[in-house]
């Protein structure tokens, strides 16, 4: 704190006993030699602990000039003007110095601490890192949110699902060879009429009958076929249905939806392709290809590795709402018609990502989730 | 189905120099994807050549090579003899080899070898003599193809030095694979996918079964077609056609045209009376049998099973028979074949004894056939055919070529009766209306062009009332067409998919995602953020697992859903929480040497209460609502959960200093970050559950007291039994009950910027008391005037008395309107102990 001009003291405090043997000396020459010597002080302090020194020594209250301020109380009066001028200025000078030179010396210290507190952080932190989502989920939730965009809704259904739901009401007949090539997992005892259901679109059941029509619903979820885990098959798996029933809804307007859908989930320009196929509940089907968003179809050499050079890849399988799925949900096929389409939401992040091996997807190493962001 | 491009060529006119590759292109626009190429792998130059000069030259292994210079005509480029260097010694000097030079390639099982000039035993061999083993042709290895050996002599004869081989040794010969989508049933012969090759390019199309069909003169073997119980109303045979061949050779062999075709089809050559049948079967796509006449006593009767009767298949396994099962018996008695599916021992064909055969050429019922064929778990390349629909109309062309091969081939002459019972309904129609096609696919098709594609498939189309409306009789080969979107689909396809323009729908607009859905994706990001990693487990249990877990016998969480097929008898059920099957996930990743890991998974469980049925009332019709009711209640209950699992530090160790590991605290943090995402208020109760630590456990419940879940520490021996690594903690919660508690607009409360007045208590009470009681306690009694409090310290030690411990509370105060005085905050205080003290005699040190 720097010293403020002497108000006269309390006798109680140590420094205002008057020292006799400081003699103050009133006279320009005696005062300015103390500034001198104050200054000199001040100007070779080192650091603030020998600031605070000086500080003691020069500006204190038993500094010299502190004395010599105390004592132009005795002079006569005629005098005491010029004398309090005299070492007024000088103490002026005097703190001045020293609040120039507390000022240097902090900045100086503050430098120095920086420079102390300087911390290597090239070195990876990690205390707590982030945790991730899994690439399915956050895929399936991008497909979604595409269908959402286009002003869809997104529903849900039951994974333990009534095998009518699953089959019948998707005009699956019990004898057809389509319903014994599902693979499907049964629950015991089979008269309990229940499966896994094997594809996401019972859903298309549940919606036509809860939602009624018209009908523009996006369906995520998680389904199950006998399959044995291997790099490209997993017994438990993921889709993405959609399902539009309207007042004059064509194979057009399907493939308009399967464009914009392949556009979100592999970029701009990335158009489908349909190709004559067979599903029980659809009528006409198709499968459904995407331009291969690496070689655009256009020939290389060596051929394109992702699509294997045919310029196309399988997505799933897709086409106009069989009749029979209409009228099981209690929909006019005369009045109302619409699309319907599947796809694999592992196919789709395999692609996206480069994954070559679907355990990857399924095991929960985190490594595997920790080479993706919590959106991508 | 495998299709032989040159038989295909046969029904169809394939362009000139066509690839298996371009049919394969082009079936795939009509809806018949590629499943394979098969070709021989052998890439030219393969040429004739002749050998000039062979040297023998021993070398330092022992083995003796020939040097020889062979004269390759042209092919080489100069005229000069190739030098090559042979290991075999089957040949000699002047013989006709097959030569390949550098550049072509021959299949090895490791994939295409392609042939280079290299330098072996100190010659430069250019090329290489090769053997049939080598070509793909045969087995022999023994030597190499000394050509007059396996060509005939006209054929060498025309032969000359660097004379192209590939077609000679038809290595040229190409089989297209493609999938038969299970509608399409005639597409499992050539005569079905020449038909649609005709219609994916417009090639001339010539039907194999229009040929001349013996019109039947007399009576012929008597059969009887007797289904007393038809499946689901229809007859099990509705088309019957018996031939009778007599004095046939059936040790003959095979003609090698036949016996090609066979085997790049797919079909292994047995003999001649198989191999007609099953050549017949793969032309036109109907399935023959061949029955030895001489051991049939009794007319053919066509029956369903009888209880108790058993017939022993081709396969050689003893089949106990199911009354539905369709049978071709001798007389009504002696089984002879399960119909459709598979013959028996009786009455089979045995070439050397068996002269006179018939042939049986008949329409099954496919819903017949492919019950039986499930049932029996019996698949054969006749019920794959029935199963899918064969085409009623082909039976006689079918039965008729049979005869002609057998007696061509076979020498044998065709008894002029042709039995044919023909029980066939009529084939139903169609009305259509035309401009359908156009409101159904997008594309403005002509009204005339939709009649042309019709006609084109086979279709007889009838005028109706208007231009547009027609009536449809679909072809015989085409039981799946059933109705106009059929007829729709059929236009679509052969004009073109790729014609359908893309246009994006307008939706009528929705509400975006739901709370539930937005609530669910909080939670994870919010986990994920907290440092726990997501995953997906596969939700497959065994009971093995609920013991592990340590669940008494009693605990509900026991009663899951069981699969009647599970992937492994180890895990048939289906997981009734989450945390069963994290398990699994954890070690993997400790084993993997990850060994700080947090995990979690969302989905939803299976929670099955009783045992209800849901009916399965079949397909095109909507259920009345008391089915519809009793299919939905049948769905077990599947509520959403969210579980957590982690294991080793939660805060790493570094550069920066010393880690943490995970503990309960953190997972019970975590647990309350879930109910924190939502903004729901839960609170904890000390409890005590499977599979957690008895003392290291608590119930997470909303206000009102409904259970949201459970978080602690595992049980020592939970953890020692999964080998999961020590300390493991978990949490699992319902997640359907947080969403729930969360789906309203949480309302906001003005914030107080009046200062805020802290004060300490430390409250010694019995250590039964939970921190939580003394808690709810102190916020009791400070009134409205605390804003918060949080336990600080807790102390046991000399300065206590044994059975008690002393807790640090830090009280915050703040009122909305004013700044406390010392004094108020004072009294507050004294409430909020007087009120513990009260309530749990804590004593304020």
């Amino acid at each position: 704190m720097p010293s403020a001009p002497d108000a006269g003291g309390s006798p109680q405090h140590p420094d205002e006993v008057p020292s006799p043997t400081a003699a103050p000396e009133l006279s320009q020459e005696g005062v300015d030699g103390h500034v001198e010597a104050a200054l000199a002080a001040i100007g070779g302090a080192g650091d603030l602990d020998e600031l605070k020194e000086a500080r003691l020594a020069h500006a204190g209250d038993r500094s010299p000039l502190a004395l010599a301020n105390r004592a132009i109380g005795a002079l006569p009066g005629p005098e005491k003007a010029a004398a309090g001028k005299l070492v007024g200025q000088a103490r002026g000078r005097v703190n001045q110095a020293l609040a120039r030179r507390q000022q240097e010396l902090e900045a100086e210290r503050d430098e120095r601490i920086l420079v102390e507190e300087a911390m290597d952080l090239t070195v990876a932190p990690g205390r707590r890192p982030l945790g991730r989502r899994h690439v399915l989920t956050v895929t399936a939730e991008r497909m979604a949110d595409a269908m959402v965009a286009l002003g869809w809704e997104v529903a849900e259904g039951p994974q333990v699902e009534a095998e009518w739901f699953n089959f019948d009401a998707l005009n699956f007949d019990k004898d057809h060879p389509a319903r014994q090539m599902q693979d499907t997992f049964f629950v015991d005892p089979a008269k309990a009429g229940l499966v896994l259901r094997t594809h996401t679109s019972p859903v298309q059941a549940r919606s036509l009958l809860d939602r009624g029509v018209p009908l523009y619903v996006a369906v995520p979820g998680k389904t199950f076929r006998t399959d044995e885990l291997d790099a490209t098959h997993t017994p438990v798996f993921h889709q993405l249905e959609g399902l539009a029933i309207d007042e004059g809804l064509t194979m057009a307007h399907l493939k308009g939806t399967l464009d914009r859908l392949a556009e979100a989930m592999f970029g701009p320009g990335t158009v489908s392709r349909l190709r004559p196929a067979y599903f029980p509940f659809t009528e006409p089907s198709a499968e459904m290809d995407f331009r291969c968003f690496v070689c655009r179809g256009e020939a290389t050499a060596p051929p394109c590795r992702t699509c294997g050079g045919t310029g196309w890849i399988e997505w799933g399988g897709c086409g106009m709402v069989n009749h029979n799925v209409l009228r099981a949900c209690g929909v006019d096929p005369e009045r109302y018609q619409g699309f319907a389409f599947g796809m694999g939401v592992e196919r789709t992040a395999m692609f996206r990502h480069g994954i070559a091996d679907m355990r990857e997807l399924i095991e929960g190493d985190v490594r595997f989730n920790a080479q993706f962001g919590m959106e991508i | 189905m495998r299709v032989p491009v040159d038989w295909l060529g046969e029904y169809v006119t394939l362009p000139e120099g066509v690839t298996g590759e371009q049919i394969a292109a082009d079936l795939v626009a009509v809806g018949l994807e590629e499943e394979g190429l098969h070709t021989s792998g052998v890439g030219g130059p393969l040429v004739v050549g002749r050998v000039l000069e062979m040297s023998p030259e021993e070398q330092r292994n022992g083995k003796t090579i020939n040097w020889c210079q062979v004269d390759v005509g042209d092919a080489n480029g100069t005229g000069e003899p190739q030098g090559i260097v042979c290991g075999a010694h089957n040949f000699t000097v002047g013989d006709l080899v097959a030569v390949i030079l550098p550049g072509g390639t021959l299949p090895t099982p490791q994939g295409p070898l392609t042939i280079s000039a290299r330098k072996t035993y100190g010659h430069v061999s250019a090329g290489m003599i090769c053997s049939v083993r080598e070509l793909g042709i045969g087995e022999d290895h023994d030597g190499i193809l000394v050509l007059p050996r396996l060509l005939p002599a006209e054929v060498v004869a025309r032969l000359a030095p660097g004379d192209d081989l590939i077609t000679v040794l038809g290595l040229d010969r190409e089989t297209v694979e493609v999938n038969v989508t299970p509608d399409r049933g005639y597409c499992f012969s050539l005569r079905g996918i020449a038909r649609e090759y005709s219609h994916a390019t417009g090639a001339a199309y010539t039907d194999p079964a229009s040929l001349a069909v013996d019109a039947g003169d007399g009576e012929g073997y008597a059969v009887r077609l007797a289904d007393e119980s038809p499946v689901e109303g229809v007859p099990g045979c509705d088309r019957y056609l018996a031939r009778v061949v007599r004095g046939i050779d059936l040790t003959r062999t095979t003609p090698e045209w036949m016996a090609r075709r066979l085997t790049e089809a797919g079909m292994r050559p047995l003999g001649l009376a198989v191999d007609v049948t099953n050549y017949v079967m793969l032309a036109l796509g109907q399935p023959l049998h061949a029955f030895d006449l001489a051991t049939l006593t009794g007319p053919v009767v066509v029956r369903r099973a009888r209880p108790g009767e058993r017939l022993t298949t081709l396969d050689d396994v003893d089949r106990a028979l199911d009354p539905e099962d369709l049978l071709i018996t001798d007389g009504g008695e002696r089984v002879l074949a399960l119909a459709g599916v598979m013959g028996g021992e009786d009455g089979e064909v045995t070439p050397g004894v068996t002269t006179d055969v018939l042939i049986e050429s008949a329409h099954f019922d496919a819903r017949s056939v492919g019950r039986t064929s499930r049932r029996h778990k019996l698949s054969s390349e006749a019920a794959r055919r029935f199963e899918r629909g064969v085409d009623p109309g082909v039976t006689a062309a079918a039965a008729q070529l049979a005869v002609d091969l057998l007696v061509e081939h076979g020498g044998g002459t065709a008894d002029p009766a042709v039995t044919d019972v023909d029980q066939r309904p009529e084939r139903s129609t169609i009305d259509l209306d035309l401009t359908m096609a156009t409101r159904y696919v997008g594309v403005n098709y002509d009204l005339a062009r939709v009649r042309e594609i019709l006609e084109l498939i086979g279709c007889e189309l009838t005028d109706g009332e208007s231009a547009r409306l027609v009536t449809v009789r679909p072809p015989s080969w085409r039981p799946d067409l059933t109705d106009a979107p059929g007829l729709v689909e059929e236009v679509a396809r052969i004009d073109g998919y790729d014609k359908i323009p893309s246009v994006v729908p307008r939706a009528v607009g929705g509400r975006g995602l739901t709370h539930g859905q937005r609530a669910r994706r909080a939670v994870a990001t919010a986990l994920a953020g907290q440092g726990l990693q997501e995953v997906l487990t596969y939700p497959f249990v065994g009971a093995a697992r609920f013991d592990e877990l340590g669940l008494d016998d009693a605990d509900p969480h026991r009663h899951a859903v069981r699969l009647a097929n599970p992937l492994s008898d180890e895990a048939p059920l289906m997981r009734t929480a989450l945390l069963q099957t994290l398990p699994e996930a954890l070690r993997r990743n400790v084993s993997r040497g990850t060994r700080d890991v947090a995990l979690f998974e969302i989905d939803s469980v299976t929670r099955p209460e009783g045992e209800v049925m849901a009916p399965v009332p079949g397909v095109g019709e909507q259920p009345d609502d008391e089915v519809l009711a009793q299919i939905r209640s049948a769905v077990p209950a599947q509520p959403w959960h969210v579980a957590i699992m982690a294991a080793g530090q939660a805060d790493r160790a570094g550069w920066w200093g010393r880690g943490r590991p995970v503990d309960v605290v953190d997972v019970v943090g975590w647990a309350h970050a879930v109910a924190d995402a939502l903004g729901v208020e839960v609170r904890r109760r000390q409890g005590a559950r499977a599979p957690f630590h008895p003392g290291r456990c608590v119930e997470l419940t909303l206000p009102d007291g409904t259970r949201v879940g459970w978080a602690g520490e595992l049980h020592p021996k939970v953890v020692q039994r999964l080998g999961l690594p020590l300390r493991t903690s978990a949490a699992e919660l319902d997640l359907d009950v947080l969403v729930t508690a969360s789906d309203h607009r949480t309302q906001a409360s003005p914030l107080s910027t009046h200062p805020l007045a802290t004060s300490d208590v430390a409250l010694e009470v019995p250590r039964g008391v939970r921190f939580s009681a003394v808690e709810e306690s102190l916020r009791a009694g400070a009134g409205a005037l605390l804003e918060s409090l949080e336990l600080f310290d807790v102390y046991a030690g000399d300065q206590v008395a044994q059975d008690r411990h002393s807790l640090a509370f830090r009280m915050h105060f703040r009122a909305p309107d004013r700044t406390l005085t010392t004094q108020e905050v004072n009294e507050a205080r004294d409430a909020a102990v007087g009120r513990a003290a009260q309530e749990h005699g804590a004593v304020q040190r």
